[in-house]
């Protein structure tokens, strides 16, 4: 391909990228900003980092948000894991079609319902609302994305492996972890990764879900905006897209870097032989 | 001084002629089922120790379905499987004294050769020296000692094949299943590691179980082949046996190129059957055809290389000789295949040595030819 791009082809990619990114470029830049009105630019400062700091309401959202997502998405990696498993091992069993349809219904179930129908769960059976029927809100939907990214990669598994392992003289559960988990180990961490970003992000189920002293990221950062968009939040975003930025980044080279390996590694025994 | 005779050189082993050996392995009457689908049908064999075991067979005949029952991966729905004269039938493959090499090789993606090698002698938790003496002897073994610290895609298809081997040697296995072994190599690699596996076989001491629908390798590795066909063993024998003496339509067929002959035994004459074959003008003996009486079907088999080709009349041509025209010439470099077609309209293959140079062959195209055989050539078939 060494034809020159065309002017249309320049200009559908400015475009593209200008809507996606544009935003939050703006957001950045206005983070920066001296002046207490977000719309008007008054001189370069970190000011509203420093205060974001020291606000302690702020901070506090972020460690439950942090702690929520991490449980939360360890949890339902697990699950989502063992029901892939179930899904793509077990063949045909008695009701597969409506165990598979139920765990991908809450991918398209709007998420006021899901938080509705959980809030009223969780009154029915009288539990107490705070960080730990978040997180559970958070398992049941995010358990579904996991279950669909382990169970795209545990279709191309050869399972001659595991038959090979038990060949060997390797009991089943061992065999699983010796070499099942393993191999699968790349669908399993996206999927932690996929539960992760999702319980950062949500707000509609956490909102229906949380109680006192546990208040989420992102509710925080609304019930602030409806109050005024202050330069700070414009902070707080930015040092959210930060870490999500380093960790695509992280995660994408590292998986480059051992894709090069391999090829050279092939390439390699290809000519040594 | 007495006259020297010429011996037999090859040593004979003929284990399943001897009603004093103890078989290795032992299926009686086993059947398997899947819903419907009768994959291993009644069958019972016996494998014995030392043996080279070849299961022969199109695909969907059962034969992967018997060794994966072999090796506990499917339980038989009838009949027991005994190995070393214990059932085995509810073993689980874990706690099984057999190893299986897979067709897809199946290695540990993310360990080393070594490690692969190693694994089985970890899970019986083999002491750690020993685990690294025996990997060190394997790898010497597959003649990949350069290669211990590789990973699986790091390798040649063919070191793959030898580290699948290898480890599935490692734990020393009184019967070695391998599934389609050689299939994923080329013809040239596939052709050496045949005969690597055979010395290995007998170097080792051990007992092959090899599933293979290429006949050719079958009839390399194997001192014993079963042609199989919708879950019953045709026929269990020798290479040799399979080839000269085949038991049926089916195994001819199915065991290199052959020409069939329908006819009717018209007499029986202590060592000569004589066969009138229908729609042929012409008068067939052959040295033997068992369970036979006179009026019965039967199948003439011949194999094209038995068949000769001339331009002119044999001496004899009032048996075994027909006539036709060459019909179509297939130039191999070592053989030619004629295609001779009799008044009849029947096909009859003869494949010819070419011993000699010639970018020409004296025979040609719509040539008119006479087709001879000897009277051991053929095989009367009943069914």
């Amino acid at each position: 391909m060494t034809e020159r791009p065309s002017l249309f082809n320049i200009v559908s990619v400015v475009f593209g990228f200008a809507f996606l990114y544009l935003p939050i470029l703006l957001l950045i830049i206005y983070s920066f900003n001296e002046s207490r009105l977000v719309t008007v630019w008054a001189g370069f400062s970190t000011k509203w980092y420093v205060q974001m700091i020291n606000n302690e309401g702020l901070m506090n959202a972020a460690w439950v948000t942090a702690r929520v997502a991490f449980v939360s998405a360890t949890i339902a990696t697990v699950l989502g894991t063992l029901a892939a498993i179930v899904l793509i091992r077990f063949g045909r069993f008695r009701g597969r079609t409506l165990f598979s349809g139920m765990i991908y219904a809450p991918l398209v179930m709007p998420e006021v319902i899901t938080g509705l129908s959980l809030l009223l769960l969780f009154v029915a059976i009288n539990l107490d609302r705070g960080f730990w029927t978040v997180v559970i809100a958070h398992i049941t939907f995010s358990m579904c994305f996991a279950a669909v990214v382990v169970q795209s990669r545990l279709v191309s598994f050869d399972t001659s492996l595991e038959e090979a392992a038990m060949d060997l003289g390797c009991p089943p559960a061992r065999a699983f972890f010796s070499v099942t988990l393993p191999v699968i180990m790349p669908a399993v961490i996206s999927a932690w990764m996929l539960s992760f970003t999702l319980s950062l992000d949500d707000l509609v189920i956490a909102s229906f879900t949380t109680g006192p002293g546990a208040t989420t990221l992102p509710m925080k950062i609304y019930s602030q905006v409806r109050l005024g968009v202050t330069p700070e939040i414009n902070a707080v975003c930015s040092v959210l897209i930060a870490v999500v930025t380093v960790g695509v980044l992280a995660a994408s080279i590292v998986t480059k870097r051992r894709e090069v390996e391999r090829q050279r590694a092939e390439r390699a025994a290809i000519a040594g032989n | 001084m007495a006259p020297t005779t010429l011996g037999p050189i090859q040593r004979k082993f003929a284990p399943w002629d001897d009603p004093s050996e103890v078989p290795l392995v032992r299926f009686e009457n086993v059947t398997k089922r899947f819903g419907d689908f009768v994959a291993v049908d009644n069958l019972s064999i016996d494998i014995y120790p030392r043996e080279f075991f070849a299961l022969l067979g199109p695909s969907g005949c059962g034969k992967t379905t018997l060794l994966r029952m072999l090796a506990g991966f499917e339980q038989p729905t009838e009949g027991r499987i005994l190995l070393d004269g214990q059932d085995v039938s509810k073993v689980p493959p874990y706690r099984r004294p057999v190893n299986m090499m897979f067709q897809s090789y199946a290695l540990f993606p993310h360990m080393t050769v070594e490690a692969n090698i190693a694994f089985g002698l970890k899970q019986d938790r083999v002491p750690k020296p020993e685990i690294e003496a025996r990997v060190a002897e394997m790898l010497k073994l597959v003649r990949l000692e350069q290669f211990g610290k590789r990973k699986p895609h790091q390798l040649s298809g063919g070191q793959r094949q030898r580290v699948a081997l290898a480890r599935s040697l490692a734990k020393k296995p009184k019967l070695l299943l391998l599934d389609e072994p050689l299939a994923a190599l080329d013809k040239k690699l596939r052709e050496a590691t045949q005969f690597e596996l055979t010395d290995l076989q007998q170097e080792l001491g051990l007992t092959f179980l090899i599933v293979t629908h290429d006949q050719e390798e079958a009839m390399t590795v194997a001192d014993r082949i079963a042609v199989m066909d919708h879950g019953v063993m045709v026929q269990v024998a020798t290479p040799a046996e399979i080839y000269e003496q085949p038991n049926s339509r089916y195994v001819a067929d199915f065991i290199g190129d052959v020409n069939l002959i329908e006819g009717r035994v018209a007499a029986i004459d202590g060592a000569r059957v004589e066969i009138a074959p229908s729609g042929i003008d012409a008068r067939f003996e052959v040295a033997e055809a068992p369970d036979t009486a006179v009026d019965d079907t039967v199948w003439l088999a011949l194999r094209p290389e038995k068949i000769a080709v001339s331009m002119e009349p044999p001496d004899d041509a009032s048996v075994n000789c027909v006539s036709g025209e060459v019909w179509d010439i297939a130039y191999l470099g070592d053989l030619s295949i004629y295609h001779v077609r009799l008044a009849s309209g029947i096909t009859v293959k003869s494949a010819q040595t070419n011993v000699t140079r010639l970018i020409e062959r004296p025979i040609t195209w719509e040539d008119k030819v006479y087709l001879s055989w000897t009277r051991d050539a053929g095989v009367a078939l009943i069914r």
